[in-house]
């Protein structure tokens, strides 16, 4: 039984609040495609898990490395941008601690003209879709509000308003299909998109909006779920009784639990509803069953609802160790190996650390700047009385 | 202002909103609280910390992650009979919830010919200056000034937050309560010694606007984070022995204490109208017409309004800039001077 199949028959009735069933939150429960298990031995092939681990036999040593250099790059990404938050350059860090394996698999599935639309915390995929991690600063910084161009990686702009973006994400599919972009057998034209957010946000009225919409246009995206367990301070039980990936099934299209702390899990599940979806056979719902190991934020203060214990014993299930014991059981990695990875990664946090400490603070006229596209009449008086009032303070 | 006696406590305007918050509960076994991370957690800003462990999580309501969900919920729970104060997290979240707000908590009562009642309370973190990302830092109370069947109001002190906080709570209508979160941590004196925390006893109605310093040169009309740059400002403009300033602290958005502002304007002829908010359509639009309709013959100089630009919230490095300052209320009493 997994950890999430609670919805007792004939429970007691409370009066409003509720008791938490007693369950094991580090259980993903059978249903829960994983191929690594914690120590890093492989899983065995079930019928079940089948159809994904096809896509497994493909990949060589040198592809397997390169997943755990982005696993641990990125999280390097992560802890430096922690760091740049406490010591006052950044306003605000949302970490992506123990959702590595969650993102880059999903984020090495996708292929360049595959679109992404993420919430704020999706910094691993940010990284697999060639996004430049100091771009993620800015809007955390307060010098901008998003600042990248989404067309260049096909990365979306963060959306701090939960829930949004998993429309916005339907939207861009549904245009996919009506310029005839999946289908056509075209590895290079046929196109999904990923739509992302938490487990938080899938009690939103525009997340349950957003299957609706891909149902019944049948859009070829794929929502992936990080249930990371907390949204803040309120565990699962506060946001749904049955786990997000079987909701799907009411919607009328698949939904699947992979391990989220698995990068080959999450890799080949992401893969497999991609090929649907550019195949054009409509949405998936992925589940990434994870673990949020840091604050939810900087601001946060996870010790005034979480307990330790479970916080240890997702550190026993950690996406890296697992990948690292793998590969090394496998003879594909050595100490020289994870050395020049150390190495590279100490480079990438310190052009990270330079990039945020010398990002100019934009100059004040530039509020005005790109309010409207066209000419705007208030705007432009605004600019001018403001440029005024400024130069007033010069001497 | 109160003196310091026996019954008198400084605390935050958080605090106070608890209290607050906590003298109702005791009172109305009815009222509940709903939000997202209200309960353990005490709200991302504490305001509601400790509460749930002291009245239960039949009173203090952990709620999904849904905005519109929380509202529409608050409307049935307040149909059945409770008084729900629903938060919602920070100004800018509050827009999923929108349409609920605008088409059934503010209509129900008129379109039931006042045979139903939705007393509830939408608490609102609002405004910037702290530092915060995109959506965190919006001062959106126009849009809902402009509805009718809500009520509007906003404190700027402690014992403001106390008693308003209350007085909403008892409200038979609605109320959307702006708490400005950049004030959040500043101390006040609340002095429940005279009136013994009697609800009727409170120092001023929920709908009144009051004088916060006296001053015969120009009236700045003003509200929530505000109040207190308004107040630096007069207190800049008297050590310079420059103009008197009188500083109207609003309270009430949605209904105006129109006697209050008219009765200021006639006397000192000249009247800015502050605000965080963006002035285009706005509080300070209503304010600046009212004045120049109801005081025309008195004024020595248009209506200024001073307020945020009319773009989106910026970005936190602008903030400076963007926010109303001393500075800015100076300028534009300069500017009424001249006239
Ligand atoms: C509409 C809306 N309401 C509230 C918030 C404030 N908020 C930011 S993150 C968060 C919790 C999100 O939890 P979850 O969806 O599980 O994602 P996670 O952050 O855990 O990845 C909340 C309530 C918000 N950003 N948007």
């Amino acid at each position: 039984m997994s950890d999430d199949d609670v919805a007792p028959q004939g429970a007691p009735v409370s009066t409003g609040g509720h008791e938490p069933p007693e369950r094991d939150i580090t259980d993903g429960g059978p249903d829960m495609v994983q191929f690594l298990a914690a120590d890093g031995s492989r899983v065995e092939v079930t019928p079940t898990t089948e159809p994904y681990a096809a896509y497994l036999e493909e990949i060589d040593h040198e592809e397997l490395r390169g997943f755990l250099r982005d696993l641990i790059l990125v999280r390097r990404v992560d802890s430096e941008g922690f760091a740049l938050q406490r010591q006052g350059e950044l306003g605000l860090w949302p970490s992506l601690l123990g959702q590595e394996a969650a993102q880059v698999g999903a984020g090495r599935a996708m292929r360049p003209q595959d679109y992404a639309f993420p919430g704020y915390r999706e910094h691993g995929v940010a990284w697999c879709k060639g996004v430049p991690p100091e771009n993620l600063l800015g809007m955390f910084r307060g010098v901008n509000h998003g600042g990248w161009d989404s067309n260049a990686n096909n990365f979306h702009l963060y959306t701090i308003v939960i829930g949004n973006q998993m429309l916005h994400a339907v939207g861009y599919a549904m245009g996919v299909s009506r310029d005839g972009d999946v289908g056509t057998g075209d590895a290079e034209r046929d196109t999904a998109v990923m739509a992302f957010t938490g487990d938080g946000g899938t009690a939103q009225g525009d997340f349950n909006e957003s299957l609706v919409f891909a149902a019944v246009t049948n859009a070829p995206v794929v929502f992936y779920v990080q249930n990371n367990h907390w949204a803040i301070s309120e565990p699962n039980d506060r946001q749904f009784t049955i786990p997000p990936y079987r909701r799907a099934d009411g919607f009328g299209f698949p939904g699947i639990r992979v391990d989220g702390n698995d990068v080959l899990a999450s890799y080949a599940v992401t893969r497999h509803a991609l090929d649907r979806a550019r195949a054009g056979q409509g949405p998936t719902l992925i589940e990434a069953f994870t673990y949020r190991m840091g604050a939810h934020t900087t601001s946060d203060d996870p010790t005034k609802y979480r307990i330790s214990a479970e916080v240890d014993a997702w550190k026993a299930k950690d996406p890296i160790d697992r990948m690292t014991a793998y590969l090394r059981a496998e003879g594909a990695i050595d100490d020289a190996w994870i050395e020049q990875i150390d190495a590279e990664a100490d480079e990438l946090a310190t052009r990270i650390r330079r990039a945020c400490q010398t990002m100019p603070d934009p100059p004040h006229e530039e509020m005005f700047a790109h309010v409207y596209a066209e000419p705007h009449r208030l705007i432009e008086r605004e600019a001018a009385a403001f440029a005024d009032y400024q130069s007033g303070f010069e001497d | 202002m109160s003196t310091q006696t026996s019954t008198a406590t400084r605390m935050t305007i958080a605090k106070a909103l608890n209290a607050g918050m906590r003298a109702a509960m005791e009172r109305d076994p009815k009222v509940v609280l709903m939000g997202e991370d209200v309960g353990k957690l005490g709200g991302v800003f504490r305001i509601t910390e400790g509460l749930q462990k002291d009245f239960g999580e039949d009173r203090v309501i952990d709620t999904p992650l849904a905005e519109a969900g929380i509202m529409g919920a608050a409307v049935g729970m307040a149909l059945r009979g409770y008084r729900p104060v629903v938060e919602i997290q920070f100004d800018g979240f509050v827009y999923p919830a929108f349409d609920q707000i605008v088409s059934q908590v503010a209509k129900m009562h008129n379109r039931s010919l006042g045979a139903l009642k939705v007393p509830m309370v939408i608490r609102i973190p609002y405004g910037g200056g702290i530092g915060a990302v995109e959506h965190h830092s919006e001062s959106n109370e126009s849009y809902f000034a402009h509805t009718a069947g809500l009520r509007v109001v906003t404190c700027s002190s402690t014992e403001d937050a106390y008693w308003m906080m209350q007085q909403a709570i008892a409200s038979d209508d609605p109320v959307v309560f702006y708490e400005p979160k950049r004030r959040y941590h500043e101390r006040g004196v609340l002095d429940l010694g005279a009136q013994g925390g009697a609800l009727e006893n409170a120092p001023h109605a929920l709908d009144e606007a009051v004088v916060r310093v006296e001053g015969s040169d120009v009236t700045v009309l003003t509200y929530g984070p505000m109040v207190k740059v308004a107040h630096a400002a007069a207190q800049a403009a008297e050590l310079e022995d420059g103009p008197s300033i009188e500083v109207i602290d609003l309270r009430s958005l949605s209904p105006l204490d129109t006697e209050v502002i008219e009765e200021s304007v006639k006397k000192t002829g000249r009247c800015i109208a502050l605000s965080e908010a963006q002035t285009f359509a706005s509080i300070t639009s209503e304010l600046a017409a009212y004045v120049q309709e109801h005081c025309f013959y008195h004024l020595e100089a248009p209506v200024l309004r001073v307020g945020g630009y009319n773009i989106p919230y910026p970005p936190s490095r602008h903030e400076e800039v963007f926010l109303p300052d001393l500075d800015r209320v100076l300028h534009a009493v300069e500017t009424l001077l001249a006239y």
